[in-house]
């Protein structure tokens, strides 16, 4: 009976080669639809998360500023300050903070290296800054760590196209370079990445040093602000409440006065994005949706034709006691093989196409096309919808079909 | 070698009839026009009997044949085969019922012509649900009784006419049916490849088959047991031969 199943649709098959030609280009055309405008929505998707993740995943930045309410006697349009240890302060009073550090910078720093010179953004921070923000060195390289820190090491770290300016090609690691004249040795270059939101430059063309050292050598106390990174995002909010309260009992300020410290929540455009690319991405596959009902459309079609030269057939079944099941069963089991096949070649073209991709460059722009496992399974469903809707009704003709009525064809 | 499994012509119903039609009527639709075909046939037939329709065209031997093949239902009238009242079936159990209680034999064979004499064979016995083994070895059977078991792998346009109404009627014996409904079997056959299907169709006969055909053909109608003569819808004379 398999193998009778097979032959019958090969025989159908040649029958209705350009009609079959149509509707196979219908199906993988749909398929290729999905398939791609998903896997398209996804690699941008993750590239613009990506580009986010460049500043640092779960990063919440506060600059103090002045009070806008009294509190307690006390004017409003003070400036409130922090300092360097109120970080520990709040590391100990706020344990949703998984990494926190004070950031002190200018922009007015001459860098020199030979005749190259630059006026970059430099940066004073504490160690646990670069894993936080995401300063990743290069192999040969290291961020900051607690020894320059206690010891105001002029040591600093760069970023890959501030040594770039400065070196040129060459490697920087363990050459000295002078902050106006005040000779550093570069310990680190930062490994290329993407970023798409900063608040004081980039960080490829920053310079980056200890807090400590930045202290003593500008003769600064107070950061411009202070960087801190809750792991768990569902309590970022919570952390950012417990900020104000922490703060504002030290310098005594109304806790539910935000202007006191302007934060940046970083995470809440996630939740913008994530809601974002669900749109984005139900709207594409939607649209490649309908492209393969476009298919189906043409499925059904050519099994209603088959449907109709083939009611002797069904009619000498039915004679010799097929059951409408078994009608049923035969038409859509071919509807589903067509539209099967259909897809199965148009997954196979998706893939090419996305493999062909990144020769084009673009890859910076709208990212590199994911095929992932929820794609295929969004379009396989989509597909085997298709197929069953299409070969549903042209099946259940055929098997209402009069026997009587189908015998005499 | 044609014997029943039970012998005496399958199970029959309440008073010993196989099937018991009363007051049949089928009227057909068409349009403004309602055509009666039926006229309220009354016919019991037993388990082994032999009989002949015959009639002139339009006279509703087909119809009948059909009702009786529970192919389609009377508009009136009830049908009691093996005692059970088949005219309210829904179509799935008259499917089953034609598999399991009916073989059809054609005047055109209507053997599908993309599978072998085999698959075709094979076929009333996958919509039962038979198992594999038990298909082959009955399949192999009914070629061997129709003796065409060198023609099996054939497609039946590979086949003469006389060969393909034995495939036909292999494939009709394939669910041990209590009745065979033959209408016009040797009408697209020449007279000597007629004469043995008539000649097959005794052969079941004394094997304990129950056979019904419909026939134009004097020579033919004389060779059965019982000739029922239908005109207008009506059965005419039912008489023993």
């Amino acid at each position: 009976m398999r193998a009778a199943f097979f032959r019958q649709f090969l025989r159908d098959v040649r029958a209705q080669k350009l009609r079959l030609a149509l509707t196979l280009f219908g199906i993988i055309w749909g398929t290729v639809s999905v398939a791609l405008l998903l896997a398209f929505g996804e690699g941008l998707r993750a590239n613009v998360l990506k580009e986010i993740r460049g500043l640092g995943e779960n990063i919440v930045i506060g600059w103090p500023m002045r009070t806008s309410k009294p509190w307690q006697g006390l004017p409003r349009g003070r400036q409130i300050r922090v300092t360097e240890e109120d970080m520990d302060l709040l590391a100990a009073e706020i344990p949703e903070i998984s990494s926190i550090s004070a950031e002190f910078s200018t922009g007015s720093v001459r860098f020199r290296s030979g005749r190259n010179v630059v006026v970059p953004q430099l940066a004073g921070v504490q160690p646990a800054f670069g894993e936080m923000r995401n300063l990743i060195p290069e192999a040969d390289g290291r961020f900051m760590n607690d020894l320059d820190a206690q010891r105001r090491r002029r040591c600093i770290f760069l970023g890959d196209e501030l040594k770039t300016d400065l070196f040129g090609a060459e490697s920087a690691v363990g050459r000295y370079l002078y902050l106006n004249n005040v000779p550093f040795l570069v310990v680190g270059v930062m490994k290329p990445k993407s970023q798409d939101s900063s608040y004081s430059g980039r960080d490829n063309e920053k310079g980056v040093i200890a807090s400590r050292t930045f202290r003593a050598i500008f003769g600064r106390e107070y950061p411009n602000n202070f960087v801190f990174q809750v792991a768990d995002r569902s309590k970022v909010e919570r952390a950012r409440n417990r900020v104000y309260e922490v703060l504002s009992r030290k310098y005594k300020f109304d806790p539910t006065d935000r202007e006191a410290i302007m934060i940046w929540d970083t995470t809440e455009f996630y939740g913008f994005l994530d809601t974002f690319f669900l749109v984005f991405n139900v709207f594409l596959g939607v649209v490649g949706a309908l492209t393969l009902v476009v298919g189906g459309i043409g499925v059904s079609n050519i099994m209603n034709v088959v449907v109709e030269e083939r009611t002797k057939e069904i009619g000498i079944k039915m004679a010799l006691g097929a059951k409408g099941r078994a009608v049923i069963a035969q038409f859509l089991g071919e509807t589903l093989l067509i539209t099967f096949l259909g897809g199965l070649a148009g997954f196979a073209i998706s893939r090419g196409i996305i493999a062909l991709v990144p020769a084009f460059g673009l890859a910076e722009h709208i990212g590199t096309p994911i095929l992932s496992a929820r794609t295929a399974a969004i379009t396989a469903s989509v597909l085997g919808l298709v197929g069953l809707l299409a070969g549903y009704f042209p099946a259940r003709a055929a098997s209402r079909l009069n026997p009587v009525e189908a015998l005499r064809m | 070698m044609f014997a029943r499994k039970n012998g005496n012509g399958g199970a029959a119903g309440t008073n010993g009839f196989l099937i018991e039609l009363a007051g049949i009527r089928k009227v057909y639709r068409t349009g403004a026009l309602d055509v009666e075909a039926l006229r309220g046939i009354d016919l019991a037939v037993r388990g082994n009997e032999f009989i002949a329709v015959v009639g002139p065209s339009g006279s509703g031997k087909s119809t009948l044949m059909n009702i009786l093949g529970c192919l389609d239902t009377p508009t009136e009238g009830s049908y009691l085969l093996r005692g059970e009242e088949v005219a309210r079936f829904s179509p799935d159990r008259l499917a089953e019922t034609r598999n399991r209680h009916v073989g059809f034999v054609f005047q055109n064979f209507n053997l599908l012509p993309q599978i072998t004499a085999y698959e075709n064979v094979e076929m009333p016995l996958l919509f039962r649900g038979t198992g594999a083994r038990e298909r082959r070895e009955r399949v192999e059977r009914l070629f061997e009784q129709v003796a065409l078991l060198d023609r099996m792998k054939h497609r039946p346009t590979e086949l003469s006419g006389g060969q393909m109404q034995r495939v036909a009627i292999a494939r009709a014996l394939a669910c041990d049916p209590d009745i065979i409904l033959a209408d016009e079997p040797t009408g697209n056959l020449d007279s000597g490849s007629g004469r043995d299907i008539v000649h097959l169709f005794e052969e079941l006969w004394t094997g304990g088959r129950t056979i019904l055909l419909i026939t134009h053909d004097e020579s033919i109608a004389k060779r059965t047991r019982r000739i029922v003569q239908l005109q207008d819808g009506k059965v005419v004379s039912d008489e023993m031969t």
